[in-house]
């Protein structure tokens, strides 16, 4: 065998590699009730949720605890099937967390009662057409 | 009134640049054919319809500039990314906030290139300018706004705000002009803001060059020759992304508070992969140069470096990456036109390439393991694998749309944790590129067989294991996979330092590029492993609280909360949160903001008390974007004060809420990184009920959790703000309150005017407490005061050594010193071909 046709197969090899580890490494968006089944099944693998906050009649934020250290808090989270959820973020509440349009979160499942969120991506609404997206640090 | 001639001068600008740059590939195409006898005059009309292109295009950067720097907010683009607070400097990064605006900056850098190749090249100019002309068309037909049966062709940046939104406003005066724009993002008024994006699009832009050098290559059958013009841009083209990607790591570690300069964020990933691309395609380049092999994989490599700046257009700016990024890019719905530019260039290249394939050279001998060849060709290897492994997930939000416009579903999304991700690969890569550029410089400067290598390799290799053993027991790096690369780094260094005392020996510092930029590299490696795998939050809560879950008591809470005033043990520190401040127009420290009061004027503000000998109380102050509030945190050790920091948040409602950004204190081996994470809102505080309290003069009691001294009451002959009049009593009572080691004086005014009662309070929004002398009983000697509390001021922070993180900015410029370097020996060459009529 020619020294080309090894260098060749290792090139692919380490190409399968990484194909292989970006997909098994990839997250995925998922809803409240397919994040939980995923937990059951032993899946600890962090997941995408989008959704918004969720809002009174008044259309004020509610369910927004923050925590007395002001260190973290937790929110309640409506996904776009409609199913609440509490989710806590180790992170102080970011700035204009309320005003966002919708929030993706990014954890697992820690019991059914909470969702830990390692990441927070809020899109928030600005005047007229502009859009803005923002990251509250990691 | 409303100017519509300077927009209308623009987009007129817009569409002559577009059609010259369409006039231009046509003529230049002509000239490229024409015979010997006409060639004079079509290069003639060539030259001169490429110089009314130069022309319009740089009309419409001045218009646009124009138009935010008079503050002209009648148009959209001024009014959404300027305001009237915006100093100069910040105008101009307006000008580039906007798409439309970057846009024009990268036509911008394309016309001064283009003259560059005009006025350098011979032979060369038809078949590059064609190119160049095409690329331009194609830029600029994304502003040129028109719209032809429902397809919108470009976005442009001279519409009319009433154009731009259907604001009620306009309906009843269409004539209505916003007095103020909603401003600049804050996170942009940087001065690496300024300089960032400019550089970033320039080595966007001179990407071009050695792809149209390959094209024009491609066509006029010269396979090989190409590869000498372009090798000078190539390196240039390197050199100036690498300076941008830099830079825009740099400002994310001054401005962004994610915590670091690099956070594989799909945006930094889009850029980051061209380059490397780019630097794989100069080293097959050079090894063409010396021994006629590598042809083929440089043009593919060049092909690719193109078409992945391209690509990296088109994911960022088409909004397709939407959720997966942290960059804010508005859609202006040119995914289409972006993707129509892609796939053309990427055709044209392909069918051109495919078409000379088998007529391009390529030698069938097999390169042995002790030749340069072989060792680049593995080099060039390595970066390629690094940037698949990195386009590869960022592309996930490209495979969903394309998934979904095929009627599926994908859910697939980025990896959680990215830098988690990235790292595991990267690193290795990178080890593997400072081994190999450390063998390879051997191997490139003399012949080598197997003792020859052994000899050559033994002492940097035995000088760079002592040295790694030293910085791994002096700096306790005691990860393995950190050992490696400090061994692998060091490695790279040592070995690149011998050969380059060698070069500098014998030759001149024109070869010394290689070995430079070598050099650079492995300090970049070990000075991005300290920075980050030895990054460590010092600002762990150790409140001792307990919380409700017994799995919250598990995390590590990474912010410490400051209350005002009140000491906290940090690491080695002891910080105390001492106040906000505001930045002053010609004072070069910060002012506390609490001796301000702002009047109606934008950026203005009233002197209370005297500071120093900057002004005196009463004064009227010129503030630096009012609405930055710098935090004053001081730094004790042994109770000494050691330093203050200062950072920064920015209130700006246009831009929706508060955004803050980080200060640092920065040492020789190590940089303390902090951040404001959430701060108190005193602007409309909700004050609890009112308490009272009767105290005598001389008392001493407690207000809230303050001891209180009641210093007694003075009867005043005037007030400020206040006109007295005959038979007046004015009273004021002097309170000092104790916070901590701070005293402060809380002098409420009681005033009785033909039996009525004024109070003046006082509120300090430090302590959170509004005090009003509520009433005076002389029969008993007694003062009431009445006390009301919102919360006391605080900042919550975060802080993070970031050890040797200088080592990793100063081999990022001796990279770009390499750089340098190695464009000026190979432009020189390519000079002198030229000149001896070669080419």
């Amino acid at each position: 065998m020619k020294k080309g046709h090894i260098i060749g197969i290792g090139i692919i090899a380490i190409a399968i590699v990484i194909i292989m580890t970006s997909i098994g490494d990839a997250s995925s968006y998922e809803t409240f009730d397919t994040a939980w089944e995923m937990k059951e099944d032993g899946q600890d693998k962090a997941i995408h949720v989008v959704g918004q906050l969720k809002k009174d009649t008044a259309g004020e934020v509610t369910g927004l605890n923050v925590r007395e250290d002001k260190t973290s808090f937790t929110f309640v989270l409506v996904d776009n099937d409609g199913t609440e959820q509490e989710v806590f973020y180790n992170e102080p509440v970011p700035a204009d967390f309320t005003r966002s349009e919708s929030v993706v979160v990014i954890g697992s499942y820690k019991n059914k009662d909470i969702f830990i969120a390692d990441k927070i991506l809020m899109k928030c609404p600005s005047k007229y057409q502009e859009t803005e997206v923002q990251a509250a640090g990691m | 009134m409303i100017n519509t001639f300077i927009g209308n001068l623009g987009h007129m600008m817009t569409i002559v640049a577009f059609v010259s740059a369409l006039v231009t590939a046509f003529a230049y195409f002509q000239y490229f054919k024409a015979n010997e006898l006409e060639k004079a005059s079509w290069k003639r009309f060539s030259r001169v319809s490429f110089y009314i292109h130069a022309v319009s295009s740089i009309m419409i950067a001045f218009s646009l500039f124009e138009i935010i720097y008079n503050h002209r907010f009648e148009y959209f683009y001024a009014y959404s990314h300027s305001s009237m607070a915006l100093p100069v400097h910040y105008m101009i990064s307006s000008f580039w906030e906007g798409q439309e605006g970057a846009f024009i900056l990268w036509i911008f850098w394309n016309v001064i290139l283009g003259f560059f190749l005009i006025h350098t090249n011979k032979v060369w100019e038809a078949p590059v300018m064609i190119v160049f002309a095409l690329v331009q068309a194609f830029l600029v037909s994304m502003i040129l706004g028109v719209v032809i049966v429902d397809f919108k062709i470009g976005s442009s940046p001279f519409i009319l705000l009433r154009d731009a939104t259907q604001a009620p406003i306009f309906q009843m005066n269409p004539d209505f002009i916003p007095e103020d724009g909603t401003g600049l993002n804050p996170l942009l008024q940087n001065i690496w803001m300024v300089i960032h994006p400019p550089t970033l699009f320039l080595g966007y832009a001179s990407t071009l060059i050695p792809f149209a050098y390959l094209i024009g290559g491609l066509v006029t059958k010269k396979y090989s020759e190409w590869i000498r013009p372009a090798l000078p841009w190539a390196i240039f083209s390197a050199m100036i992304l690498g300076m941008g990607i830099l830079m825009g790591a740099y400002w994310a570690y001054v401005t962004l508070n994610f915590g670091g300069y690099w956070n594989w964020d799909p945006v930094e990933n889009a850029v980051y992969v061209p380059w490397l691309i780019m630097v794989a395609a100069i080293h097959t380049m050079i090894t063409f140069k010396k021994s006629a092999t590598a042809l083929k994989t440089s043009i593919v490599l060049v092909i690719l470096s193109f078409i992945l700046v391209l690509y990296a257009t088109f994911l960022t700016r088409s909004g397709i990456l939407g959720d997966a990024s942290v960059h804010s890019f508005t859609d202006l719905g040119l995914s289409g036109q972006l993707f129509i530019y892609l796939i053309f260039f990427t055709l044209v290249a392909i069918f051109l390439s495919a078409r000379a394939w088998k007529h391009i050279p390529s030698s069938e001998k097999e390169a042995s393991v002790y030749s340069r060849e072989f060792w680049i060709f593995i080099g060039a290897t390595t970066l390629g694998l690094m940037g698949f492994q990195v386009i590869l997930p960022t592309s996930i939000p490209a495979w969903n749309a394309m998934v979904e416009s095929f009627g599926g579903i994908s859910n697939m999304a980025p990896p959680a944790d990215q830098v988690e991700f990235y790292t595991k690969f990267q690193l290795w890569f990178g080890i593997a590129l400072a081994l190999l550029t450390a063998v390879g410089q051997f191997f490139w400067w003399q012949k080598m067989d197997k003792k020859a290598l052994k000899d050559a390799l033994l002492t940097p290799y035995i000088i760079s294991v002592v040295i790694s053993a030293l910085i791994i027991v002096l700096a306790k790096v005691y990860d393995w996979k950190y050992m490696i690369l400090v061994v692998a780094g060091t490695f790279t260094i040592v070995a690149n330092a011998v050969i380059l005392s060698r070069l500098m020996k014998k030759s001149t510092f024109k070869l010394a590029g290689g070995s430079l930029a070598h050099i650079g590299l492995g300090m970049m490696l070990v000075g991005i492993m300290f920075s980050s795998g030895y990054s460590e939050t010092i600002s762990i809560n150790m409140s001792g609280l307990t919380y409700s879950n017994s799995w919250e008591d598990e995390l590590n809470k990474e912010h410490v909360l400051l209350w005002i005033n009140k000491p906290l043990q940090m690491k080695d520190y002891t910080v105390i949160y001492r106040g906000r401040q505001k930045k002053v127009v010609g004072i070069p420290e910060f002012v506390p903001a609490k001796i301000l009061e702002s009047t109606d004027q934008v950026n203005e503000a009233i002197a209370l008390e005297d500071y120093k000998d900057y002004f005196k109380k009463g004064d009227k102050v010129n503030i630096v974007l009012e609405e930055n509030d710098y935090f004053k945190i001081d730094y004790y050790q042994n109770e000494v004060m050691k330093f203050s920091l200062s950072p920064m948040s920015q209130f700006n409602a246009g831009m929706g809420g508060l955004i803050s950004s980080p200060d640092s204190k920065i040492f020789i081996d190590k940089d303390l990184y902090t951040y404001v994470a959430a701060m108190n809102d005193y602007e409309d505080p909700e004050w609890k009920e009112d308490q009272f309290y009767e105290v005598s003069p001389g008392e001493q009691f407690h207000i809230a959790d303050y001891v209180t001294y009641f210093d007694g009451a003075e009867v005043l002959r005037e007030i400020d703000d206040y006109v007295l009049q005959e038979g007046d009593v004015a009273v004021k009572a002097k309170l000092r309150i104790l916070d901590y080691d701070v005293e402060k004086k809380i002098e409420p005014t009681f005033i009785i005017r033909n039996n009525q009662v004024g109070k003046l309070h006082v509120v300090d929004n430090e302590l959170g407490i509004k005090v009003t002398l509520d009433n005076i009983l002389p029969e008993q000697n007694k003062f009431v005061f009445k006390v009301n509390q919102y919360q006391k001021d605080y900042v919550v922070m975060k802080a993070i050594v970031k050890p040797y993180i200088n080592v990793l900015w100063i081999g990022s410029l001796i990279m770009l010193v390499g750089f340098t370097v190695a464009i000026y020996r190979r432009f020189d060459e390519f000079k002198k071909m030229r000149d001896k009529g070669l080419e």
